[in-house]
């Protein structure tokens, strides 16, 4: 036989030898008690880089606590850059896998990047957890069987209840503008359908890329349409833009305004002054919540990093408290992926900043209570979110049967779910 | 057989060796060199033989990925058609980049590749109903004997070994040495009676093609394709592997190739500076060594035989 | 005001902006023959150091000098430092400066980090002014006083100076200039850095209405490049006119063909680029 089919043959009979039991055996041992090595994205650079930096901060903060050691096993974090990317967020979850042999990947913030590294894992079985990415199907028509979203949420499932709480203040016509990408389209999605469903009326959406500078022609457009109010889905860099040209465009006193939770969140408001004072948006997360367990968490995380946590960081928290939990509940023998995974479905979590038990849904989601905030001025001079009212239970399908749900096709560009009258 | 055909067969052989001898990860990386390799080589067909340098093949190049993956995840079409449809559609964008460039050359070319490239960035981008958007299109057009690491090492391999052979036949035909002669000096070729124009634009028209077939070799590798795959980036990712090798050479770009993505690698594993060390070698390579690695090295082998002969 | 009015605004006052920034550029690549890649980052570089001067001193005008005196400096160090060795050689010049692009912004994201900033401006620059039924940024407005301002400090510059008459000249016939007994050489440094520094003023001015993040720099060159082969290598008048057309187009092609906002803009510049390389005003040499 020629050089190459021997050394193939060669190959094959080392590669099987490794895979018999005692091989397996051997190698388990040694994996099982080195460490566990997490491969942490997060957008370092781009249109999300200042929630990406919370993301890492947050998750790095749990595992500091418990001085980054589980259940006998070492706790190593390795942190890669998606650059809010999908090209980039793949290219790296290839590298965190292949080259540096993770146990796990966790991460990413924008959708687009969750989804691209999703359907990598989809072909080789890797875990990954998203207590940040919240694109619809992860957890509904395309749920996979290692992709968890722990200690996340779904788009739609928090902009349900600020449509809800618009309805309730009267609005009727309203205009959407949001930034042009999955998450985007699913976030109008859920407004504009429970919206149109409870009556009202969508009069137009704007979808603008990420990263735009210039929101002129956009607000020149709202304006144009003469909305009761104006439901913003922007995060990260572009949030921040709209709200401060918003107020300079006069229009914070003249035309309300409901805004996703991304844009109000901690890691926008913190840089802004008074053009973010008074903003009304609705979220599972809001630290102004006068309660035991928000109220350590927000002193910890001051106590690490001078600041109050954004939805990332408290997102990446948990999701670290979910994975430890599951850890011990293995004795620390994580690389049984299967039971491994199934034990990540069964937690329920304690302890979390929420204060409530914390657990998925059928459908691997969790369900929690969503508080309508609004962005005040402390006496200190920061701002932050208090709660106006709260609504409990929100799952991601709202107050819909699940199963009927799913027939209806996903959120999209062209498919927001509005009730034709 | 000549020394350089044997020099060849000895590299092509090591290279068929490689995935016995590295790991699955490092496979990917020498696949994403080859795939790469190809796109600096149509680069350099045009920078290193008519003269042009283009800021624009990044898009030429994306747009086969863009076809590829549409045409088979999205619409559902075989996979062979697919990947005619891409190459049709790059090789198509060529001609439409080479009609407007031809009239152009030095950096008016340049930035009129680059405008043109952007254009292609930006209905990716905007156009969303067929591209994604910001979402991208993601989807395997992997045969299963595709599935693993190797065995597609194995398939880009020998399709990128084809084109550089065929790109290498083409540029030394008299129409390759024509070429040549106009990058060394256009109004001699036009005094001697050649349409200089037809010619950049033929020039033009093949090394989209190969760019395209280099794309359509990514969208297997990748299965995902966003607008970073046809932004300015790439564009300059690839000449600069081009320049490194040395443009002009052809095979200098495969160098090129593996060094600038076997340098990321590496320097990636202890610094997030990339970016910096790659500017640095821009700048260094365009003071120091502008006629890139081979270009060099091709050099000093001429000025040793020179001092033998004296 | 009507829809009309207001974009045709928001448009203009962007226009001050890319005349700003697309006048350095055009004086650079109009006397020396560079197309400097390096403007964008440039032009971030005088942002951030706006942003950092302004929000230490608490003045906003501090921070537009601070940022023009620093990339002013920085314009410096390119020319006599790296340019020089790959003088009249185009295209090794354009390649050299895209280096330098990756480097300055690589630089800058590690001293700043990944995060946006928007530079501070005086209170008395904030919110909105009332015009004609409608609230218009009072900053907008200011940067395009600003844009005219500076269009006339150029023009006097280049028509009542005997820099500015040099300039013109070398730009015309740099050769002839320098057979003339003059030091071209120390007017190539110098319009190098009133170039560079019009690219850090932008920077700053801009850095208050559009904020300044790690990708700024890339979409400003590229504006930039429009205006400027737009307008015409090495003309004011057609950095201005480049100016409006492209943020007109960019500002209505926002609103009219979202889908098709880039090619509204590079689809003229490709077209111009093909058939009139010297753009609008630009000048044979």
């Amino acid at each position: 036989m020629n050089r190459r089919k021997f050394l193939q043959a060669a190959g094959i009979t080392t590669a099987t030898t490794a895979m018999s039991p005692v091989g397996s055996l051997i190698s388990d041992a040694f994996a099982q008690s080195g460490p566990i090595r997490i491969g942490l994205m997060a957008p370092l650079t781009g249109v999300l880089a200042a929630g990406g930096k919370e993301l890492v901060e947050g998750f790095n903060l749990y595992w500091d606590q418990v001085s980054r050691k589980v259940a006998g096993r070492d706790i190593e974090v390795i942190v890669e850059d998606d650059g809010s990317n999908p090209d980039t967020a793949l290219q790296k979850a290839r590298r965190l896998v292949e080259q540096r042999n993770v146990h796990w990947l966790v991460g990413n913030i924008l959708a687009n990047t969750g989804l691209a590294v999703a359907e990598y894992v989809k072909g080789n079985g890797v875990p990954y957890f998203i207590p940040v990415i919240a694109a619809d199907d992860l957890t509904q028509r395309k749920r996979l069987n290692n992709v968890i979203r722990i200690a996340g949420y779904t788009s739609s499932q928090t902009p349900r209840p600020i449509a809800d709480y618009g309805l309730k203040q009267g609005y009727k016509k309203a205009v959407t503008i949001s930034q042009d990408y999955a998450f985007g389209h699913e976030q109008c999605g859920g407004f504009s359908q429970t919206f149109t469903e409870g009556g009202g009326q969508i009069l137009s959406q704007l979808w603008n890329p990420l990263n735009t500078a210039d929101f002129s022609p956009y607000i020149a457009q709202v304006q144009s349409f003469k909305p009761d109010v104006v439901f913003v889905m922007e995060t990260g860099a572009d949030a921040s833009r709209f709200i401060r040209q918003w107020a300079n465009f006069g229009l914070k006193d003249k035309i309300p305004v409901l805004y996703c939770q991304n844009a109000t969140d901690q890691s926008v408001i913190r840089t802004l002054g008074s053009e973010a004072e008074g903003l009304i948006s609705g979220a599972h997360f809001c630290e102004g919540r006068d309660d035991p367990a928000n109220n350590k968490f927000l002193a910890d995380y001051d106590k690490a990093y001078q600041k109050l946590p954004s939805i990332y960081g408290f997102s990446h928290y948990s999701g670290a408290m979910w994975l430890a939990e599951a850890i011990r509940h293995m004795g620390g023998k994580v690389e049984d992926r299967t039971n491994f995974l199934n034990e990540v479905r069964r937690i329920k979590l304690t302890g979390s900043p929420l204060g409530k038990t914390v657990q998925l849904d059928a459908y691997g989601n969790p369900v929690y209570d969503v508080y309508i905030r609004k962005t005040v001025k402390r006496p200190d001079g920061k701002l932050w979110n208090v709660p106006v009212t709260m609504y409990p239970n929100v799952g991601q399908f709202w107050k819909y049967d699940p199963e009927t749900y799913m027939q209806q096709p996903p959120y999209s560009r062209t498919f927001q779910g509005i009730k034709k009258i | 057989m000549n020394k350089r055909s044997a020099w060849a067969l000895a590299i092509l052989a090591a290279l068929a060796l490689l995935p016995l001898i590295i790991s699955g990860y490092q496979t990917t990386l020498v696949t994403q060199m080859l795939i790469f390799a190809g796109l600096a080589m149509s680069i350099d067909i045009l920078a290193g033989y008519a003269g042009r340098t283009s800021l624009g093949h990044g898009a030429i190049f994306g747009m086969a990925t863009y076809v590829v993956l549409y045409y088979v995840t999205v619409a559902g079409g075989s996979l062979w058609v697919g990947i005619l449809l891409a190459i049709f559609a790059s090789t198509a964008t060529a001609v439409v980049f080479g009609l407007l460039a031809i009239r152009t050359s030095g950096v008016y070319f340049l930035l009129l590749t680059l405008a043109l490239g952007m254009i292609v960035w930006g209905a990716s981008l905007r156009w969303t109903s067929v591209t994604g958007g910001e979402n991208g299109i993601r989807g395997t057009i992997r045969p299963d004997w595709l599935s693993t690491h190797a065995a597609l090492y194995y398939f880009i391999l020998a399709v990128t070994a084809v084109m550089a052979l065929a790109m290498w036949r083409f540029v030394n035909s008299p129409f390759g040495l024509t070429l040549k002669g106009i990058r060394e000096s256009e109004s001699r070729m036009r005094a001697l009676g050649y349409n200089v124009p037809l010619h950049v634009f033929i020039g033009f028209v093949v090394s989209g093609f190969f760019a395209g077939v280099s794309g359509v070799l990514y969208a297997f590798f990748n299965s995902f394709v966003s607008p970073s795959t046809v932004e300015l980036k790439q564009s300059v990712a690839g000449l600069l592997m081009a320049i490194v090798g040395g443009v002009g050479t052809l095979f200098g770009s495969i160098i090129g190739s593996a060094v600038i993505i076997s340098l990321e690698n590496v320097v990636s594993l202890y610094t997030e500076r990339w970016p910096m060390v790659l500017g640095l070698m821009f700048v260094i390579t365009m003071i120091f060594a502008p006629e890139g690695l081979v270009g060099k090295a091709q050099q000093m082998l001429a000025r040793r035989r020179a001092k033998d002969n004296s | 005001m009507s829809m009309l009015g207001f974009n045709f605004l928001n448009g203009v006052t962007f226009a001050a902006l890319l005349f700003v920034v697309g006048s350095g550029f055009t004086l650079i690549f109009g006397l020396m023959r560079i197309i400097n890649l390096a403007h964008g980052t440039l032009y971030l570089l005088g942002g951030y150091a706006a942003f950092t001067v302004g929000t230490m001193s608490g003045s906003f005008p501090l921070g537009i000098v601070a940022a023009a005196a620093a990339v002013a400096c920085t314009g410096l160090l390119i020319d006599t430092a790296l340019l020089r060795f790959v003088k009249g050689n185009e295209l090794r010049q354009v390649l050299l400066t895209l280096g330098v692009a990756l480097v300055i912004n690589d630089a800058a994201l590690v001293i700043w980090g990944g995060d946006t900033f928007t530079v501070a401006v005086s209170e008395w620059l904030q919110g909105p002014l009332q015009l004609g039924g409608m609230a218009y940024p009072k900053y907008r407005l200011f940067v395009l006083a600003a844009g005219v301002v500076i269009f006339i400090g150029l023009w006097l510059l280049l028509n009542q100076t005997r820099l500015g008459a040099l300039i013109r000249a070398g730009v015309d016939d740099a050769e002839m200039v320098e057979a003339m007994g003059v030091n071209i050489r120390r007017v190539f440094i110098y319009t190098f850095m009133l170039g560079t520094a019009l690219a850090g003023i932008g920077g700053a001015l801009g850095g208050a209405f559009l904020s300044l993040y790690p990708t700024a720099d890339a979409e400003i060159l590229v504006f930039s490049l429009a205006v400027v082969i737009i307008g015409g290598r090495g003309s004011l008048a057609g950095a201005a006119v480049g100016a409006l057309f492209v943020a007109l187009l960019a500002t209505f092609g926002q609103v009219w063909f979202p889908e098709l906002a880039y090619f509204v803009i590079f689809g003229p510049m490709a077209v111009l680029l093909a058939f009139r390389p010297l753009g609008l005003f630009g000048k044979a040499s």
